[in-house]
C-alpha cells in the first residue's frame, strides 16, 4: 500500500534527463554538454542522449518551453507561440534599437574579431567609439586582450550573449560572405576605369 | 526651387541643406556620419514634386553634392592620404576597391544580422547574471607533517594571562578616612592634610580629600589654605564637636 507511484516506465535515461531538466531550469545561460555532464556526474555521451529525449519533449508545438542548442550549449527558452504574451510582460533591452552603425560594428567584430576600435574604424570609415561603447553596455561584445606592443589598443570579440540573441549555435553558424563577390568585382571595374582615365 | 533650402531628415542631421553645409565646413558635424545618398534622394523627391525640370537647381545641387562627396572621401582616408598619393592610379584604385569591398561585405553582414534579429523577434529566453559557481577546491602544496606539528605546537601554546589590574580603580571606603581624621582630631585640634596623605596612592589621596569635604559638610572641621596649592590646614570645630560629644556620651 505504501509503494511509491511509478508514473514513467523505467527508461534508464529518465533520471539523468530529470537532472538535466533541473540544471537547465536553474541556468541563466546555455550550458555546454561537458558542463552538464560534470554537474550531473554522468557520461557526456549519455548526457547527449538524454538531451535528445528532452529536445523531443520540449519542442515547438508540444510545450511552452523549448530546449534549444544555442551559443555552444543547451538552454530553455519560451516557445515562439508564446512570444506575444512574453512581449507584453518583458522588454528586451539587448536587441532593441540596434542602430545601423551598431550592427555594422557588430558584424566587423563577429567576422574579424578579436579586433580593435581603430581596425573597426578603418573598415567602416567612421569612428566606432560610441557604437563599441553601446555594444559593450548591451553585453554583445567584450574585451579580449590588447593589440601587440606596449599600449596596444583594446581588442573586442562577440560574447555568448551575441550568439544567443541572434540564435546561433556558434560563430561558425554565421553565413559566409563570399556570395557578394560579384558586386565587389563591379566596383573594382568601375574604379579601374576611373584610374585609367586619370592616368592617361 | 532653392537648393540651399532643401529640407533634410537624415540620421545625423535634420534641417535645411545650407545649415548642413555650414556645420560641415565648421567641423561641427562629422561628414562621415552623413548619408550623402539620402540627400540625393531627398533632392530627387523634391524635384519630382514639381512639374518642370529646374535645370539651374540641378546644376547647383550637383556642384554642392560633388563638393560634399569629395570632402567626405578625403575625410575617410585622412591618415593614409600620403600613402594613397604615392600610389599609381591603378594601385590606388585597387586599394580603394579592396577597402570598399571589405566594407561592403561588412555592410552585407550587418544586413544579415539585422534580418536575423527580426527573425528571432519571437524568441524569448531568460537573461540573468550567472549564478556563482562553487569555489574550486584549493590544492595545498605537500607539507612535512613534523614541521606542521612543530608550527602547530607553537600556536597551541597557552598565551600568558594578561593582567587587567590596571584597568580597575580600587577605591578605599570613604569612611576609613572619615574615621581616621576624626580620631586624629580627637587627639589634636588641628593637622596638616598634605602631611597626613603623604605616601598614599593618587586614588587614596582623592578619597581622603572627599572624606575631608564630608567632614566639612557635617561641620566638624574648618579648612584653611593660605594660597592655591598651598598646604591645607584642618582644624577641629570645638564647640560643636564637644556638643556632639556631650550628646553622644550622655
Amino acid at each position: 500500500m505504501d509503494r511509491p507511484l511509478r508514473l514513467i516506465a523505467g527508461n534508464p535515461l529518465d533520471e539523468l534527463a530529470r537532472t538535466l531538466e533541473a540544471l537547465l531550469v536553474v541556468a541563466s545561460q546555455p550550458l555546454p554538454v561537458e558542463e552538464l555532464a560534470g554537474a550531473a556526474a554522468d557520461d557526456p555521451e549519455r548526457v547527449e542522449l538524454a538531451l535528445g529525449l528532452l529536445s523531443e519533449r520540449y519542442s515547438e508545438g508540444r510545450s511552452g518551453i523549448v530546449l534549444e542548442h544555442v551559443a555552444g550549449g543547451y538552454a530553455f527558452r519560451a516557445s515562439r507561440s508564446a512570444a506575444e504574451a512574453c512581449a507584453r510582460l518583458f522588454e528586451r533591452p539587448v536587441q532593441r534599437g540596434l542602430s545601423q552603425a551598431a550592427l555594422e560594428t557588430l558584424a566587423v567584430v563577429a567576422y574579424l574579431g578579436p579586433c580593435s576600435r581603430p581596425e573597426i574604424a578603418r573598415i567602416r570609415g567612421v569612428a566606432a567609439d560610441s557604437a563599441v561603447a553601446g555594444l559593450l553596455e548591451r553585453g554583445l561584445i567584450a574585451e579580449a586582450g590588447r593589440d601587440d606592443g606596449a599600449g596596444g589598443a583594446i581588442r573586442y570579440r562577440v560574447t555568448p550573449l551575441f550568439e544567443r540573441v541572434f540564435g546561433l549555435e556558434s560563430l561558425s553558424a554565421l553565413p559566409r560572405l563570399d556570395d557578394i563577390a560579384e558586386d565587389t568585382e563591379r566596383i573594382r571595374e568601375r574604379l579601374h576605369a576611373v584610374a585609367e582615365r586619370r592616368g592617361a | 526651387m532653392i537648393v540651399r533650402e532643401l529640407e533634410l531628415d537624415l540620421d545625423a542631421f535634420e534641417g535645411p541643406f545650407d545649415l548642413l553645409l555650414t556645420l560641415v565646413l565648421r567641423d561641427e558635424l562629422d561628414l562621415a556620419e552623413v548619408d550623402v545618398a539620402s540627400i540625393v534622394v531627398a533632392f530627387v523627391e523634391r524635384l519630382l514634386q514639381r512639374e518642370q525640370l529646374d535645370l539651374e537647381a540641378c546644376g547647383e545641387f550637383l556642384v554642392l553634392i560633388a563638393a560634399l562627396l569629395e570632402l567626405k572621401a578625403r575625410g575617410l582616408f585622412t591618415e593614409e592620404d600620403a600613402d594613397l598619393a604615392d600610389l599609381e592610379p591603378e594601385e590606388a584604385a585597387e586599394e580603394l576597391a579592396r577597402r570598399l569591398a571589405e566594407y561592403r561585405r561588412m555592410k552585407e553582414a550587418a544586413a544579415w544580422l539585422s534580418d536575423r534579429l527580426d527573425g528571432e523577434r519571437d524568441r524569448f529566453f531568460r537573461l540573468a547574471p550567472a549564478p556563482l559557481a562553487p569555489r574550486a577546491e584549493r590544492r595545498l602544496a605537500p607539507q612535512d607533517p613534523e614541521q606542521l606539528a612543530a608550527v602547530l605546537r607553537l600556536l597551541a601554546a597557552e598565551p600568558p594571562t594578561l593582567s587587567l589590574r590596571h584597568m580597575a580603580l580600587k577605591f578605599p571606603p570613604l569612611s576609613q578616612f572619615v574615621d581616621r581624621f576624626r580620631a586624629l582630631l580627637s587627639r589634636r585640634s588641628r593637622f596638616d592634610f598634605d602631611q597626613e596623605i603623604e605616601g598614599l596612592s593618587r586614588v587614596e589621596q582623592a578619597v581622603a580629600f572627599l572624606a575631608l569635604l564630608e567632614l566639612r559638610r557635617t561641620n566638624e572641621v574648618a579648612l584653611a589654605q593660605a594660597a592655591p596649592l598651598a598646604p591645607i590646614r584642618v582644624a577641629r570645630i570645638d564647640v560643636e564637636r564637644s556638643l556632639e560629644w556631650t550628646v553622644r556620651s550622655a
